[in-house]
């Protein structure tokens, strides 16, 4: 394990944390809800993903592929059905419901589930790697969440970007009333928003399950980690997300080349000193 | 033939009566301005009939559909688009996707990207341009560009002059016969009275939400129209002064 390696092995966490972090740009982006159960919506994919194996014996892959879908549409109704009505009042109020969300979610799992710690079994693939140089190996998991997560990304980028519903999403997000002015309906926007979210949170989930283990609470520290991205990346922007979660990963395992202990608290340092150096960010910019 | 109707149209802005029992009617194809001072009503009754400030009571028909309660997001489906006041625009999107977004629910007709970049020939050649860059003027002629793309049956200006010099005013104001003969009519609310006078076929002049004086710009001597505005005394008896009637 060299030094390289640790840097290689940063870069491709930070595409999953870039793939986490995304949901919650999004929805503060457009809607300015900061979802403190966004952290807990990928435990809840997780645990999905792991009742739908044992319970049906598909693989894996269908799993991820019904999975994301479906958290798309929960996105969508959670949004006209419960966020909406908090909307109008203010943001203290979304911010309560998402935190509600957050305990009720995680005490429906320790209720369904029990508070025994899982993992997500991805067979010989999660283990599997190749050597990249003599000291450098990569992992096939690592790899393709890697890839999945800029494929997502950039697939997101484009939605927003050439279609008219994403330009809506990113007019939205810069001026409602105006966007409202131009035939968009808030709501429809709003949903759209949240569904992209939610499928993202749950894609990351799925990879996270694989990576580590996970039980019923684990939600809100993984929730830091969406936070760190976002934050170091500058709010608004995808491709600061991604550059804020390779920033996070690579701090976090270079930190671990030296110490394993400091693996966590590197990425904080990092994290408070963008806050007091740079607040707006690394790559201050457009809306999401 | 009536496009737009207004009938006793009572709207709030916050605690004040800012449009008060109002009627008015917009013919198909003509340009009708509003003036009034700060405060008269102006802006709360364009926003009204946006869909924007719901009405207290009253009533608002397009085209003989009575629209009162229909969401702002309804109306430009239904024929209508705002020209906000202050412009507007979408600041993190281009010159072209801020036009582009005026056409996410447009209805089809005679305008498109081609047609506005016709009528502002600069646009075309900034269309990469992020909109926050752009001049207040320039502003002000993408945000009319917004809105001609969804193909409005009425087109609704909100203080277009408001911040910008005259001489930018007159230019961006001179492409509005373009915009009528397109098939658009036009309802402007104007600060800048002797622009108003100059591109109006008709005018309206509101004081604290209710119509003073209304006529034909060459019917009007500069002494009503100034007594209207200011609202001084009962000396537009030489006008046609209605309080809220038609």
């Amino acid at each position: 394990m060299g030094w390289l390696n640790a840097i290689v092995q940063g870069l491709l966490l930070g595409g999953l944390y870039a793939l986490f972090a995304t949901g919650l740009s999004l929805m503060f982006g457009v809607m300015r809800i900061v979802n403190l159960a966004h952290g807990d919506l990928a435990v809840v994919a997780s645990f999905l993903a792991l009742a739908l194996v044992s319970g049906t014996g598909l693989p894996l892959w269908v799993v991820m592929v019904v999975t994301v879908p479906l958290f798309a549409l929960l996105g969508y109704l959670t949004q006209r059905v419960l966020l909406q009505r908090s909307l109008g009042a203010g943001p203290l109020a979304t911010l309560l419901v998402t935190f509600g969300l957050s305990i009720v979610l995680q005490n429906i799992l320790l209720e369904v589930f029990s508070a025994d710690t899982r993992t997500l079994d991805g067979g010989s693939f999660a283990t599997a790697s190749f050597h990249l140089t003599d000291s450098t190996s990569v992992g096939y998991l690592s790899l393709t969440t890697f890839l999945l997560a800029c494929a997502a990304l950039a697939g997101i980028q484009v939605f927003l970007s050439r279609t008219g519903l994403g330009r809506m999403l990113r007019a939205s997000a810069d001026d409602r009333e105006t966007a409202s002015l131009m035939g968009a309906d808030s709501r429809h926007v709003y949903g759209i928003a949240t569904a992209i979210a939610f499928a993202t949170v749950a894609l990351a989930g799925l990879m996270f399950a694989m990576r580590s283990s996970f039980d019923p609470s684990i939600g809100p520290s993984r929730l830091i980690f969406a936070f760190e991205a976002v934050v170091i990346g500058g709010l608004g922007s995808l491709w600061g997300t991604l550059l804020g979660g390779m920033v996070l990963g690579v701090a976090q395992s270079l930190s671990a080349q030296v110490d394993p202990a400091l693996t966590l608290l590197a990425g904080h340092l990092i994290f408070l000193a963008v806050l007091a150096f740079r607040p707006q960010g690394l790559l201050a910019g457009r809306a999401a | 033939m009536t496009l737009l109707s207004i009938r006793d149209l009572t709207v709030y802005h916050g605690q004040l009566r800012a449009v008060d029992g109002l009627s008015l009617e917009v013919e198909r194809g003509e340009v009708l301005a509003i003036i009034g001072a700060n405060g008269a009503g102006k802006s709360t009754l364009l926003r009204a009939v946006a869909g924007l400030n719901p009405p207290a009571s009253g009533s608002i028909t397009l085209d003989g559909r009575d629209i009162t309660r229909m969401p702002a997001h309804k109306r430009v489906p239904a024929g209508i688009a705002l020209v906000p006041e202050g412009r507007r625009l979408f600041r993190s999107l281009t010159v072209e996707e801020n036009l582009l977004a005026g056409a996410y629910r447009g209805r089809p007709g005679a305008w498109n990207l081609a047609r506005v970049y016709e009528l502002f020939p600069w646009m075309a050649d900034r269309r990469a341009q992020n909109a926050a860059q752009l001049s207040g003027g320039e502003q002000q002629a993408v945000a009319i560009g917004r809105a001609l793309l969804s193909n409005p049956a009425l087109l609704l200006i909100d203080e277009l002059s408001l911040g910008l010099a005259p001489v930018v005013v007159r230019r961006i104001y001179e492409v509005l016969p373009d915009i009528v003969t397109a098939g658009t009519t036009a309802l402007l609310v104007e600060q800048d009275v002797s622009q108003a006078m100059r591109v109006a076929d008709r005018l309206h002049c509101l004081l604290e939400g209710r119509s003073v004086l209304r006529g034909r710009p060459r019917e009007l001597t500069p002494e009503q129209v100034e007594h209207a505005y200011f609202g001084i005394g009962t000396a537009y008896a030489g006008g046609t002064p209605g309080k809220g009637g038609d």
